[in-house]
């Protein structure tokens, strides 16, 4: 509570002011505000080709607006060209340079300074941003003899070694595997805390977005869909597309044509017959299942219903003491809480 | 389809083999075995015309290569900023460099000079009291022009399998776009820079037709060379080939090691 009453006080790191960016006839970013808070991890999410890259490369000085005001710390930097600005970015593929050390990328950004730092200083800092991304020791190292992680890092220490007003990541994890990504996303999530920079992530994965960020912005066609933190973009969507990106949802006619009500599935509730479903629930259905896929924890059921069609059902396991794991072809009864059915806007 | 094969390799490189090898012969006379010795490379290079000749070889080589790599690298850097036609007009036109046959460039470059001369040389005389006239820098502008082409596509292909972020990586950490060619840009691009080097030197060290245009009275090894075998192959002609052969072989490895090691490393990154 006490960093959302700082946040406010503070002014914007990065600010976009009505932003838009076009290529030829395609408008990559379309009139975007946004507002990084000091300290804070937002992360941009959105499918691949809705502008987030865009935006983050008008971050660093790579792109320039069309139209619209970039301010850095409240300084207008539009036009400011990237080696100017007080910004690092991690790329998607890290982008080391193959010729240097590993010393010698991550204090490549200290070098461009002047006057220059002594070795020794030099040395010293280098020293201290492997040991916060736990490379201790690898400064000699060349860059192709390190694993996919280790170069994530290297580019991290050499990104964060300059102390930037925000770290701006492009799709940092992707070029990863799977495992190697959880323990990724665990250990930017400490960093950040532990450096107190603010984190700017740009990312597909809505998982990897809700997880680690404190707020999310969604972007869908270069225009801001929603912002806000996980929980409220998953609790409170403000449209169909929105609750669909974010996590999974069943949708269902709405009261007027151009809206859906959204039923997240786990918020379903499945029984063998009406009268061993939960008390509370404003609407009970006979259902048949269609199909199941076991998750582990979950089984999620899709079935149907003769009037609302199929939808889907994340029943765990803990709930099934009573009634058992339902086979394909079985007939259950199903319901819900009134304040499980959100009603949006279709688009 | 082997002994085919066989028989053209055998008659590709058999001369070769027997220059090499008879420049190793004690006897005096070309294809005479007498046993070996080394006695014919002792007496070419203590013959002063063909040390005069292979000085002049050299120094057109290395001015070649000097120019041709840093020419050549600037036009890679200027046309990777270029689109459309005169992209496509530029590429074209260094294939054709490097396509055209020698005798065809000799030629044409002879005649530019001869009517570059007569227009010039008028004023020149009038203002100075100067002329210009064929030499080893005619030889040089001749063999600078098709290895720019040569130079020019080494250095694209390297720019072309660059990453563009390594750029853009280091313009995020405040090198001036400057700095991030010094720095970066340069270093990458060194390897193919100097196999271009290489290339060039052993294409103007080893080259006859160009430079029997254009060389005007001076006397570059080839030229002695193909100058001396109408007084008959003499082992110390066996010799000198041998030389330039070794030269151009050594040069030519070299060119390719560098550019494989430092592809390797590119691609392990």
């Amino acid at each position: 509570m006490s960093l959302a009453e700082n946040v406010t006080l503070r002014q914007p790191v990065v600010e976009f002011r009505n932003v838009t960016k076009r290529f030829g006839e395609v408008v990559a970013v379309d009139r975007n505000s946004l507002s990084v808070e000091s300290g804070e991890f937002l992360s941009i999410l959105g499918p691949s080709g809705c502008g987030k890259t865009t935006a983050l490369r008008m971050m660093a000085g790579f792109d320039q607006p069309t139209s619209g005001k970039v301010y850095i710390r409240g300084e207008d930097v539009t036009g400011v060209p990237a080696f100017k600005r007080p910004v690092n970015m991690v790329f998607q593929h890290y982008a080391l340079f193959p010729h240097l050390s590993v010393a010698g990328n991550v204090s490549y950004g200290l070098r461009q300074r002047r006057p220059k730092p002594s070795p020794a200083e030099l040395q010293k800092a280098v020293g201290e941003a492997l040991a916060m991304v736990r490379l201790e020791g690898y400064e000699n190292r060349r860059s192709y003899e390190l694993s996919g992680g280790q170069q994530q890092r290297v580019a991290l220490a050499r990104a964060l070694i300059n102390r930037p007003a925000v770290l701006l990541l492009d799709e940092p994890l992707a070029a990863l595997d799977r495992k190697l990504r959880r323990e990724m996303q665990i250990e930017l999530q400490n960093l950040q805390r532990d450096v107190g920079i603010t984190f700017l992530l740009v990312t597909h994965d809505q998982e990897e977005a809700l997880s680690m960020s404190g707020r999310v912005c969604v972007m869908r066609d270069g225009r801001i869909v929603q912002t806000g933190s996980p929980r409220e973009l998953y609790d409170r969507p403000v449209n169909r597309y929105v609750a669909d990106f974010v996590g999974k949802s069943n949708f269902f006619a709405g009261p007027r044509p151009d809206t859906v009500v959204s039923i997240r599935p786990e918020l379903v509730e499945i029984a063998a017959n009406e009268t061993a479903l939960p008390t509370g629930l404003v609407v009970t259905l006979s259902v048949k299942v269609l199909n199941r896929i076991f998750l582990g924890e979950h089984t999620e059921y899709r079935v149907a219903h003769e009037k609302m069609g199929e939808f889907m059902v994340l029943s765990p396991r803990k709930s099934e003491r009573g009634s058992g794991i339902f086979e394909i072809g079985d007939t259950a009864a199903a319901g819900w809480r009134p304040e499980a059915a959100l009603v949006l806007a279709a688009n | 389809m082997r002994y085919y094969a066989a028989f053209i390799y055998i008659f590709l490189y058999a001369p070769i083999a027997l220059i090499v090898g008879f420049s190793f012969n004690s006897g005096r006379y070309a294809m005479d075995w007498q046993g070996f010795s080394l006695q014919w490379y002792g007496k070419a290079f203590s013959n002063p015309l063909i040390v005069q000749a292979l000085t002049t070889s050299l120094t057109i080589a290395g001015t070649t290569a000097l120019l041709s790599a840093i020419i050549g690298t600037l036009t890679a850097l200027g046309l990777e900023r270029v689109s459309g036609l005169v992209r496509h007009l530029f590429d074209a036109l260094i294939y054709i460099a490097i396509m055209v046959p020698g005798i065809v460039i000799g030629i044409s470059t002879l005649i530019a000079f001869v009517t570059l001369f007569n227009i010039v040389n008028p004023w020149l005389l009038a203002a100075w009291n100067f002329k210009v006239e064929m030499g080893l820098w005619t030889v040089i502008a001749a063999h600078v022009l098709f290895n720019i082409a040569v130079v020019c596509l080494l250095v694209r292909a390297r720019l072309s399998g660059m990453d563009r972020s390594l750029v853009e990586a280091s313009e995020d950490l405040y090198a001036t776009p400057l700095g991030t060619f010094r720095q970066i840009v340069l270093p990458l691009l060194t390897p193919s820079i100097l196999a271009g080097f290489l290339l060039s030197f052993t294409f103007s060290f080893e080259d006859f037709i160009i430079a029997f245009f254009v060389a005007g009275p001076n006397v570059t090894l080839p030229i002695y060379v193909f100058s001396s075998i109408r007084r008959g192959v003499t082992p110390e002609i066996n010799a000198v080939g041998a030389v330039v052969l070794f030269t151009s072989f050594a040069l030519l490895i070299a060119a390719q090691a560098i550019l494989q090691r430092s592809n390797r490393k590119l691609k392990g990154a």
